[in-house]
């Protein structure tokens, strides 16, 4: 089954991203990222630009809201999203203590809904 | 009552909780196999003696009034339950037992029935540990569940359905007969062993799992030790943990750093327990049959030799790793040799005891990769070893041992 680890970084883990190719936390993404390849386990994932760069759209009362900046105002923000193909949560909790975020921020981990999915996608 | 004598009280209960969890779970449940059912009559005598003993003083056998007052609660809870009905026996014995006022404190120690329960092979291997650490230590349900890297709720759903499968699975509490007591007793020691939790801390691997419980583990090998004096791999074992356990200050710089075994500060090792762990050792070996603890815990005190000056003796390492193999040739041991042999034969050796281990067994192990690395370094092939630093640093769940890697990898 398939399980998004959902990535919740600090203020410092985004700042790495513009740091230069030796910085620390980068290695550790791309380690971790060559582990989860090797492990025949990566589905997909992609990084998110920053918090600020998101906008929050909203309809209420017939009227659009948007707002500048991200939907939760907490100091943690999503950067990013991986999928795995694992065989179950305990497989997937490991691999979310292994992602170099967890110990600087927090990794969520959910199991994706198939079933959901294809009640939507038909 | 002054704010210091309540304050003592509380210390007494806790010590007592501590002190006699084990046995007072083991000795209610050992009849009625109803472990569940004697942990909540425990926990409710503690919160009786919580709301008593501050107000009418510390009882003079602390352990006899727990008991006392637990057994008359397990009663009134088998009562309530829907009990199989083999347990009316049961329930007449127990009540007849709690109209003694004055309870002997002689009442016998069935804990170690409650170790064999709790590592059956009828039970989850991955449960055997948490089973220990909350039957015997009284541990609770999320403290486990962070250990194993389990969400708490989980862990607890876990813990019950192992309890319910003790009650109503058929499984007896006694101690193993004699032609299947190794087997049985080597799920004991594996079950203690998993919650210290530490796999060798040579070349930046490191096994996680568990690791918060080491005082644990040793507080449980210390009672195993107590009811089966005469067992060598039981020394064994406590031997191999005391020696870990030995150097945990040594373990990280002051600033957090990874400090790897061979860099670490000797005098920073604990002389009391490595002492401790030599007496076990030595107890162990004078009983002639040699397993696989005492051959783990041997080669720690190989190491531990550093701290009275002498050099680590790499070849009787490796010798240890070979009669390991032997008996225990599981992924762990064989990357332990390899190591040894880097060592001890060097680089290019060490490579071919590491290709000799299949592929796909060693994907997701990191040891395995961070000897590799290293060995790789040694050798100069640079590619290579900066594939294998970034498998060892990618499985890496320790912040500090993944900056150590990353600095090693340059």
């Amino acid at each position: 089954m398939q399980f998004a680890l959902l990535i919740f970084e600090s203020p410092e883990a985004f700042a790495a991203r513009n740091a230069d190719d030796n910085n620390p936390y980068l290695g550790a993404w791309r380690a971790y990222h060559k582990a989860l390849v090797e492990a025949d386990i990566y589905v997909g994932g992609n990084p998110l630009q920053p918090p600020e760069t998101g906008t929050t759209v909203r309809l209420k009362d017939g009227k659009r809201r948007v707002q500048d900046g991200p939907f939760a105002d907490t100091k943690e923000q999503l950067g990013g999203f991986t999928i795995l193909e694992l065989p179950s949560l305990d497989a997937a909790l490991e691999w979310a203590a292994r992602c170099p975020a967890a110990s600087i921020g927090a990794v969520e981990v959910r199991p994706v809904s198939p079933e959901y999915k294809r009640r939507v996608t038909g | 009552m002054s704010g210091s004598e309540q304050e003592s009280t509380h210390r007494t209960i806790e010590r007592v909780a501590r002190e006699s969890y084990g046995r007072l779970v083991a000795y209610l449940s050992s009849r009625t196999r109803d472990v569940g059912s004697a942990e909540d009559a425990l926990g409710n005598a503690l919160v009786a003696a919580l709301e008593t003993w501050p107000r009418d003083g510390v009882p003079q056998n602390p352990e006899a009034w727990l008991l006392t007052t637990a057994r008359r609660s397990f009663i009134d809870l088998l009562r309530h339950r829907q009990v199989a009905e083999a347990s009316e026996p049961t329930l007449a014995l127990l009540r007849e037992e709690s109209k003694h006022k004055t309870l002997s404190p002689e009442f016998p120690d069935e804990r170690l029935k409650l170790l064999f329960v709790c590592a059956h092979p009828a039970i989850d291997p991955a449960m055997h540990t948490p089973l220990m650490l909350q039957t015997v230590l009284g541990l609770d349900a999320a403290r486990i569940a962070h250990a194993f890297l389990i969400s708490p709720t989980t862990m607890g759903q876990r813990l019950v359905r192992a309890k319910t499968k003790i009650r109503d699975g058929g499984i007896r509490f006694e101690i193993p007969q004699e032609r299947e007591l190794p087997q049985r007793l080597d799920a004991v020691l594996e079950a203690i062993y998993a919650a210290f939790g530490i796999g060798w801390d040579d070349m930046a691997g490191v096994d996680q799992r568990g690791r918060d419980l080491a005082e644990e583990a040793i507080w449980l090998a210390r009672v195993l030790l107590e009811l089966m004096p005469k067992e060598a791999e039981v020394h064994g074992l406590l031997a191999l943990m005391l020696h870990c356990e030995a150097r945990r200050a040594a373990r990280r710089a002051p600033d957090g750093r990874y400090v790897p075994l061979s860099e670490q500060d000797c005098q920073k090792w604990s002389r009391p327990l490595m002492e401790e762990a030599e007496r076990h050792l030595g107890e162990a070996s004078s009983r002639g049959w040699t397993g696989r603890f005492q051959l783990e815990a041997a080669i720690q005190s190989v190491h531990a030799e550093r701290a009275r000056g002498g050099k680590i003796q790499w070849n009787a390492i490796m010798m240890f790793y070979e009669e390991l193999i032997r008996i225990s040739p599981t992924l762990g041991t064989r990357t332990g040799y390899a190591a040894a042999v880097a060592e001890a034969k060097g680089a290019e050796a060490a490579l071919a005891a590491l290709n000799a281990i299949a592929p796909d067994d060693v994907s997701v192990y990191q040891p395995y990769w961070a000897v590799r690395a290293h060995v790789l370094q040694q050798l100069r092939k640079i590619p290579e070893a900066l594939d294998a630093f970034d498998r060892a640093i990618g499985l890496t769940e320790d912040p500090a041992v993944r900056q150590f890697l990353l600095q090693r990898r340059g």
